[in-house]
C-alpha cells in the first residue's frame, strides 16, 4: 500500500510541480515523498522510478497522439532510433525515472539516517 | 555507514540532474530536453491546436487582429500603420523565432557564440566581421532611424517580435533552441539591417565579385583571353530591354587611370591571398508582365519566381497586411517589416536578382607587420582599426583586430587566408562593397506595399541600393514596367573584373550611374517584360557592367512569351514550371555532331541514342537530362581542366554558355588540346572521351536508376543542415533544371512561385516549398511541399475587413493594448 501510495504521490506532485518548475524539480519531489513516507528496502527507489516513468511515459503518450507521432519520428530519428516512437517514449521515461528514483532513494536513506532507532541496519 | 548508504545516492542524483540539465558535445541537456512538461515533447503540435488567443500587450496602440486561414496564413487588419507593423513581428517571432534570429545572427558573425569552439565556426564569424557585414548594417540602421515614417515601422514591427519573446517560457521555446541549448536575446532594428545585408551577401556578395578568380587567371592567360573566357556579352542573349533599345548618352563618363595598361591589366602573378571560402552562385529567377493586349481578358498579368537555397523553415512567410494606408498580400521575409513580394489593390510587384558586381579588392601595402598605417596617395595613412570580438562558447572571446582603409575593411591579409598559402606580413586585399553605403531598402517596401501606381513605384524604388534587383511592376491601370534598381558604380571598361592596386585613389570608383540611366522597360512594343538573371542590356549600353549573368532561362521565357497569346493565368503557371531547356536545345546537336559512335561500346551508345531522342525537356522521369548532365560535367573537365590546373589558388571555369558558344563558332579553338599530352586532340576526340567518361560515370556509385528526379536529388534541408537531417525532406520528385524556367537543383529551387492577374477583381496565386510555421513538430512545417512539387498553387485568398465570420477564417489572434 505504501509503496503505491508513494509511487501515485510522486507522479502526481511531479506534474503539478513540472508546470512550474524546472525540469530536475521532480527529484525534489521524489527524494520529499520518500523522506515523509517510510519504505521498505529499495521500496523507495522503486517507488520514484516509477512513479516517474509512468508520468513521463503517460503525458509523451498522451502528447505524441495528439500530435500524429511527428514529431517523434523525427526526433527518434536525431537519436538513431530508427522512425521508433515507442523506444523514444521509452529512453525518455527512463531517463526520468533515474532521477526519481535515485532521488526517492536519498530521501529514504535520509529517511533512516534520522530514525537513529531503527536497528535493522 | 548510514551516512555513506545516504551520501551515495544524493551524490549520483546530484549527478544525473546536473549532467541530464547539461549539453555533452553535440548532445542536448537530455533531462531538460526529453522531458514530457519542457523539452522537445512540447514543440510536438496537436493536430487540433487552437492558435486563437486574445493577447494584451505592452506596445500595441489600438485594436488589431489576425485572421489565420485553411493554410495558417494570417490576414493582418489592423486600425493603425503601427499595429500593423506591430502584428507582422509578432506572428514572424511566434511561427520562425529561431530561424529569424540565427540568420541575423549568422549575418553578424556571431555563431560560435551559440554552437560552439570550432575553428570553421570561429572561421565563418570572422569573415563575416570582415567583410563588413556588421558595419555595413550598422551604416543602414542610422539612415533607417534617421527617416521618421521607416523608424515608426521599425520600431513598431521589433516591439512586436520582443513581446512576443517576451511570452516565451521554457517549454514552448523553439526546438533547435532545445537542442542548441540556448535562449533568444531580444530584437533589435539592427537586426532588421543584418537581414537585409545577409541578402546583399547572397545575392550581390563575394560569389559575385571574382576578381580574384579572374586576377589568377589572367595572371596565366593574359588579358587578352579573358574576354573570350568570361565575356561580358552572350552571342544569343535576350536582354531585359529589348536588343536594339537605344541609350542617352552616359551623364557620367569615369576615366581609366592612366597607370591602367601597365598596373592593371598586365600579367600579375603576385597576388597571393587565397580565400578558402568558393562561393556558389545558383541562381534561377524568373519574372515577367505580360500587357493587357497580350492577355486574354485584356489585364494585364504578372508572375515572378524568385530562386533561393532551398531550406526549412522556409525564406518566405506568407501574409496579408491591411492597414489604414495598405492592404498587400504575398511573401515577407521574417526578420523585417512589410510584404516583399506581392500584390494590392492596385498594382503587383515581383524581384529577380540582378546578379551585378558591386564590390572590389584593393591590394593594399602596410608599413609594416602591424598593419596601424597603408601607403595611399603617396603618404602613410593610420588606418581605422575595428576590434572585433567573437564570444566563443565554453571557450571566451577571440579577438580579431580589423583594418579599416579608404577602400573599406581589409578582408584578407596575413591573419587571415588560407592554410598553407605565405601572404606578405605587409599585404593585404581591402574590400569595397556597395552593401558598406548607407541605405534604407526597407522604406522601398514600405511604399511600394502602399503604392497605387506607377510614379508611387518609382518612387518607392528610389530607396533601394543593394542587392540589385530587377522590379517588376504591372498596374490595374495597364501600365507594365521593370527597372534595374541599385546603387551601381559607374566603371571605365575593364575597371572592377581584377584585384585593383591599392595605393592611390585613381582606382577608386569615381561615380555611380544616375538611378535614371538604369535599365528599364516601360510598356514595351511586344507587350512583355521578363527577366531571368541576364544581362539586362545589349552591347550599346553605355557602362561597363559585369556580374554573373545567367543566359538560357531568359531565352526561353522571350521566346515563349513572344509566341503566346491570349494569355491566361494557367498559361503563366504553366511557364514558371516549364522544364524545356534551352540550352541543351543549342548544345545537344553538336556533341551529337562530334561524337564517334563507332568507338562506343553497346551500352555508351544506348546513352547517345537516349540524348538523341531527348525532346529537351527535363521530365521528372526522363533519363536524358542525367546524361546530358554528366557529358557536359566531362566536356567541361576535358576543355578546360588540362589549361587551368595550372591556376594553384582560387579558379573558376567559364560557363558551359560561353564553351557551347565558343565551340559552335570554332571547333578547333585553342582549348580543345589536352595540352598534358604531346598529341593534338580534337573536338571529337573530347566530346567522344566525354560521353565515355560520362558512361563510367553514371554507373558508379549505388544509385542505379538514371531516372533525373533521382539524379538531381533536389531536396530541403534545415538550416542546421545534416546535423538534423530527420527536419529534412531529401529526394523530392521534380523536374526542372538549373537551365530551365523551372530551374531546379539538388539544393536550389523556386522559393515562391505567384502569378497575378490584375483584373478588375484580382486573381491571384501562389505556392512555397515549405509551410506556415517553422516547428517540425507542426503540420504546417512542410505542407505546401507536395503542392510545390506536382507545380500546383494555392489561389490566394485577400480578406475583406466584413469577412471576420468567413469559413476561411480558422483561428483569430486578437491584439488589445496592455
Amino acid at each position: 500500500m505504501r509503496f503505491l501510495l508513494s509511487t501515485v504521490l510522486i507522479a502526481l506532485l511531479a506534474f503539478v510541480a513540472g508546470m512550474f518548475f524546472p525540469w530536475w524539480c521532480l527529484a525534489i519531489v521524489a527524494f520529499g515523498v520518500a523522506l515523509l513516507v517510510p519504505q521498505k528496502g529499495w521500496g523507495s527507489f522503486g517507488a520514484g522510478f516509477l512513479g516517474i516513468f509512468i508520468l513521463w511515459a503517460v503525458v509523451a503518450v498522451w502528447i505524441d497522439t495528439r500530435n500524429n507521432s511527428l514529431l517523434s519520428q523525427k526526433v527518434a530519428q536525431l537519436f538513431s532510433l530508427g522512425h521508433s516512437t515507442i523506444l523514444l517514449v521509452l529512453v525518455t521515461a527512463l531517463i526520468g525515472a533515474l532521477v526519481g528514483g535515485f532521488a526517492a532513494l536519498t530521501g529514504g536513506k535520509l529517511r533512516k539516517l534520522m530514525q537513529q532507532d531503527d536497528s535493522r541496519y | 555507514m548510514r551516512i555513506v548508504s545516504f551520501l551515495i545516492p544524493a551524490i549520483i542524483t546530484i549527478a544525473l540532474m546536473i549532467g541530464l540539465d547539461n549539453k555533452w558535445g553535440s548532445v542536448p541537456p537530455l533531462g531538460r530536453f526529453l522531458s514530457p512538461q519542457q523539452g522537445f515533447w512540447q514543440n510536438a503540435e496537436a493536430k487540433d491546436h487552437n492558435f486563437s488567443a486574445d493577447l494584451r500587450l505592452k506596445g500595441v496602440q489600438g485594436k488589431a487582429a489576425a485572421y489565420l486561414d485553411e493554410r495558417l496564413v494570417p490576414h493582418v487588419m489592423a486600425d493603425s500603420e503601427e499595429d500593423g507593423y506591430f502584428v507582422q513581428g509578432y506572428l514572424h517571432a511566434k511561427f520562425r523565432l529561431w530561424q529569424m534570429e540565427f540568420q541575423t545572427r549568422a549575418a553578424a558573425g556571431r555563431i560560435s557564440e551559440v554552437l560552439g569552439n570550432n575553428p570553421q565556426y570561429i572561421r565563418f564569424d570572422r569573415e563575416q566581421r570582415r567583410a563588413g557585414m556588421v558595419y555595413g548594417a550598422e551604416a543602414a540602421l542610422r539612415e533607417m532611424e534617421a527617416n521618421p515614417v521607416s523608424k515608426a515601422v521599425l520600431d513598431a514591427y521589433t516591439a512586436g517580435v520582443n513581446a512576443y519573446i517576451n511570452s516565451l517560457s521554457k517549454s514552448n521555446l523553439p526546438i533547435e533552441y532545445k537542442l542548441l541549448d540556448y535562449k533568444p536575446e531580444p530584437w533589435s532594428n539592427l537586426k532588421v539591417a543584418l537581414f537585409i545585408k545577409l541578402m546583399s551577401a547572397d545575392l550581390a556578395g563575394r560569389g559575385y565579385h571574382r576578381d580574384i578568380e579572374f586576377s589568377n587567371a589572367k595572371a596565366i592567360f593574359g588579358e587578352s583571353q579573358i574576354n573570350l573566357l568570361y565575356p561580358q556579352v552572350s552571342d544569343s542573349a535576350r536582354p531585359i530591354v529589348p536588343a536594339g533599345t537605344p541609350f542617352d548618352t552616359p551623364s557620367v563618363k569615369p576615366r581609366k587611370p592612366a597607370s591602367a595598361d601597365s598596373l592593371y591589366f598586365q600579367r600579375d602573378t603576385s597576388l597571393r591571398s587565397k580565400p578558402a571560402q568558393q562561393f556558389s552562385r545558383l541562381n534561377g529567377s524568373n519574372n515577367w508582365a505580360v500587357a493587357g493586349s497580350k492577355t486574354a481578358s485584356g489585364s494585364p498579368i504578372l508572375a515572378n519566381d524568385p530562386h533561393l537555397g532551398l531550406s526549412f523553415p522556409s525564406i518566405w512567410y506568407e501574409m496579408q497586411l491591411k492597414t489604414p494606408l495598405v492592404n498587400a498580400y504575398g511573401v515577407s521575409f521574417p526578420g523585417i517589416p512589410g510584404v516583399v513580394i506581392g500584390f494590392n489593390d492596385s498594382i503587383a510587384f515581383g524581384f529577380t536578382n540582378a546578379g551585378r558586381d558591386v564590390g572590389e579588392y584593393y591590394n593594399v601595402r602596410f608599413r609594416d607587420a602591424s598593419r596601424t598605417e597603408y601607403w595611399f596617395d603617396s603618404a602613410w595613412k593610420p588606418v581605422e582599426q575595428r576590434v572585433e570580438q567573437i564570444a566563443v562558447r565554453g571557450a571566451g572571446v577571440v579577438l580579431d583586430t580589423v583594418a579599416y582603409t579608404v577602400f573599406g575593411p581589409v578582408l584578407y591579409d596575413q591573419t587571415f587566408s588560407a592554410e598553407g598559402v605565405p601572404v606578405d606580413t605587409d599585404r593585404g586585399l581591402a574590400y569595397r562593397w556597395a552593401a558598406h553605403d548607407p541605405s534604407n531598402e526597407v522604406l522601398t517596401w514600405i511604399y511600394l506595399d502602399r503604392a497605387k501606381n506607377y510614379s508611387d513605384y518609382y518612387e518607392a524604388i528610389q530607396h533601394f541600393t543593394c542587392p540589385g534587383q530587377n522590379m517588376l511592376f504591372a498596374s490595374k491601370k495597364g501600365t507594365i514596367a521593370l527597372w534595374q534598381q541599385g546603387r551601381f558604380p559607374a566603371l571605365w571598361k575593364g575597371q572592377g573584373l581584377y584585384v585593383m592596386p591599392g595605393e592611390d585613389s585613381s582606382y577608386m570608383w569615381q561615380g555611380f550611374i544616375p538611378p535614371a540611366e538604369n535599365p528599364h522597360v516601360v510598356n514595351p512594343e511586344i507587350g512583355f517584360i521578363q527577366s531571368a538573371n541576364q544581362r539586362p542590356v545589349d552591347s550599346t549600353y553605355p557602362y561597363f557592367i559585369p556580374g554573373d549573368y545567367a543566359e538560357a532561362r531568359g531565352i526561353s521565357a522571350y521566346t515563349q512569351l513572344q509566341q503566346m497569346n491570349r494569355v491566361t493565368v494557367s498559361d503563366m503557371m504553366r511557364l514558371q514550371c516549364d522544364n524545356q531547356d534551352f540550352f541543351a536545345r543549342m548544345a545537344v546537336p553538336m556533341l551529337l555532331r562530334y561524337v564517334s559512335r563507332e568507338a562506343l561500346n553497346v551500352s555508351e551508345n544506348r546513352l547517345v541514342e537516349a540524348v538523341g531522342q531527348w525532346n529537351f525537356v527535363n521530365d521528372a522521369e526522363s533519363e536524358a537530362p542525367s546524361i546530358f548532365r554528366a557529358w557536359l560535367t566531362e566536356l567541361d573537365s576535358a576543355i578546360w581542366e588540362d589549361e587551368f590546373t595550372r591556376i594553384k589558388q582560387r579558379r573558376e571555369y567559364p560557363t558551359a554558355q560561353t564553351m557551347m558558344e565558343w565551340l559552335l563558332r570554332d571547333s578547333a579553338m585553342q582549348y580543345v588540346d589536352d595540352v598534358a599530352t604531346p598529341e593534338k586532340e580534337s573536338l571529337q576526340f573530347q566530346v567522344t572521351a566525354a560521353l565515355r567518361r560520362a558512361a563510367a560515370d553514371l554507373q558508379a556509385g549505388d544509385n542505379d536508376s538514371l531516372e533525373w528526379w533521382r539524379r538531381k536529388n533536389t531536396s530541403i534541408y534545415h538550416l542546421l543542415r545534416t546535423a538534423v537531417t530527420p527536419f529534412a525532406r531529401t529526394g523530392i520528385k521534380t523536374g526542372g533544371g538549373t537551365r530551365s524556367l523551372n530551374a531546379m537543383s539538388g539544393t536550389h529551387g523556386p522559393s515562391w512561385r505567384m502569378v497575378v492577374h490584375l483584373a478588375p477583381q484580382t486573381e491571384a496565386y501562389g505556392v512555397y516549398p515549405g509551410g506556415q510555421s517553422g516547428n517540425p513538430g507542426s503540420r504546417f512545417y512542410d505542407n505546401f511541399v507536395g503542392a510545390w512539387a506536382a507545380s500546383k498553387y494555392y489561389r490566394l485568398w485577400v480578406m475583406k475587413p466584413e469577412e471576420k465570420a468567413d469559413k476561411r477564417v480558422k483561428w483569430v489572434l486578437n491584439f488589445e493594448p496592455a
